[in-house]
């Protein structure tokens, strides 16, 4: 082996070295900023055309697949989640119908508005929004966004001010962690982005919005249909009953009001319910990871006035 | 000799870019209907001055999530960076992006994608979908003032600086 050859091979081992290494450059900055991740991509591919360890199409194929990984969830932009939002919202409330009832609405937005604050997602684009749904089913949904919804049902599983406190911040727990926006499917994203991609300044119009409905009627299939009857992971339950704790505590209520609750809801819910006894893990389950996280369950002390407005503000309710 | 010049003009590269980058975060826009200056890092307080959809502040620092800002017309404050994006927002009306070459990392289109459009068109073909309740539940705002009074009248103390 001469010379020339041996510096052939190393130089052959070099290139395989470096594009390999910058494939898991590339693969571990999956979680970086787009901006960054696109620009750190690009660079990969061109050392690598450069310096000939791979061909000026591999590289362009590169640069697509690091533009690529970043075509999740999250590129739904704030604006975009509050029109998936309002149409959840309204998907959901044409099914359960509202509970008119102002001074306990008035109540509920008070509490929960307040406690979204203390959320590490306290500004949404349209701000958060809660009602009271007219059912007697023990329920609650967040749509992406910021509007959450409370049955009748669940406000009775909660017997003060920090247990109603308790279901309010998991739901805002669910809308921090854009829960809903999870569960659209891979596909639909990327079809929807295929047509966003082709939209440059102008309008959208004919048969660009059409398809774009399409898509959106689609998107909103996948979150209500998760939302209403498969449910979310567990953990994503999980997720947002610690994103619950976390906020009770910097707000300044006790987290043993969703112990409270959910012990209370053990009691109320029905086997076989079509409400959280299917779309959500055991009360005692979640009880017993919150549990981890708290300690052991301690009562709830509530100050007269608390509790005072917790009752003139829900209580004579229909069950 | 070739390879480590190459590797070298590379890594000047990255670093020029990065340092582009960095730069570029300072102006950010805001990205949700409206927000409030806060004269301090917490929503516990006043509020401030209202700061639009699209409005572009100079991030002069931050406080774990909260960003000191230079908003339009030279008003400093404190507003939450969840509200903030690094992208600039080109409102409809500006349609700035017809002239610039700025990539979709740079800008982002208000009413791009997911829109009223989009919303009016699923109504047409969802007439049973009524968005009535929709509309009128946004309406159901709490100030800020409000929500420190019913803190207040309930002896809800906030953990000390625990309004994030």
């Amino acid at each position: 082996m001469n010379i020339r050859t041996t510096f052939n091979v190393q130089r052959s081992m070099f290139n395989v070295q470096l594009w390999i290494s910058g494939i898991f450059f590339i693969f571990a900055l999956g979680t970086a900023r787009p901006q960054l991740l696109d620009a750190l991509s690009d660079i990969g591919a061109e050392i690598g055309k450069q310096t000939g360890a791979i061909t000026p199409e591999q590289a362009e194929s590169i640069k697509r697949a690091g533009k690529a990984v970043d075509k999740t969830f999250e590129e739904i932009t704030p604006e975009q989640e509050y029109y998936i939002g309002r149409t959840v919202g309204a998907v959901i409330i044409n099914k359960y119908r509202p509970y008119d009832n102002d001074t306990a609405n008035r109540y509920l937005n008070q509490l929960g508005q307040t406690l979204a604050q203390f959320s590490d997602q306290p500004e949404t684009f349209g701000g958060y929004h809660f009602l009271l749904m007219d059912s007697g089913e023990i329920n609650a949904f967040s749509a992406p966004g910021g509007l959450v919804f409370i049955s009748r049902g669940m406000l009775s599983c909660c017997r003060n001010e920090d247990a109603l406190a308790a279901v309010l911040a998991h739901e805002i727990g669910h809308v921090q962690h854009k829960h809903g926006l999870q569960a659209i499917k891979k596909s639909r994203l990327n079809s929807a982005f295929t047509i966003l991609a082709t939209e440059s300044a102008k309008q959208f119009g004919g048969q660009d919005l059409k398809d774009l409905t399409t898509a959106f009627e689609g998107t909103i299939g996948d979150i209500t249909s998760t939302m209403m009857n498969s449910g979310y992971a567990r953990s994503c339950e999980r997720e947002a009953d610690k994103s619950a704790v976390e906020i009770l505590k910097r707000a300044g209520y006790d987290p043993n009001g969703l112990v409270a609750m959910l012990r209370e809801m053990q009691k109320q819910l029905k086997p076989g319910g079509l409400d959280f006894a299917k779309t959500h893990p055991s009360p005692d389950s979640r009880i017993e990871d919150i549990s981890k996280a708290i300690g052991p369950y301690e009562q709830v002390k509530m100050p007269v006035k608390r509790q005072m407005r917790f009752l003139q503000s829900t209580g004579g309710m229909p069950q | 000799m070739k390879i480590i010049r190459l590797c070298l003009q590379s890594i000047t590269a990255f670093c020029l870019l990065a340092a582009a980058y960095a730069d570029s975060t300072q102006l950010m826009s805001v990205q949700v209907k409206t927000t409030n200056l806060r004269e301090a890092p917490s929503f516990v307080g006043k509020a401030g001055a209202a700061l639009s959809y699209g409005d572009r502040v100079e991030v002069i620092g931050t406080q774990g999530p909260w960003s000191k800002v230079i908003a339009p017309g030279n008003r400093a404050g404190w507003v939450h960076t969840s509200a903030l994006s690094a992208k600039k927002i080109v409102l409809k009306s500006g349609q700035e992006t017809a002239r610039t070459k700025a990539s979709n990392d740079e800008l982002a289109l208000a009413g791009k994608g997911f829109n009223s459009d989009v919303e009016g068109e699923f109504k047409k073909q969802h007439r049973d979908i009524d968005f009535t309740c929709i509309d009128r539940m946004e309406k159901m705002r709490v100030a800020s003032a409000d929500m420190q009074a019913f803190l207040k009248e309930g002896s809800v103390v906030p953990k000390e600086g625990g309004a994030q």
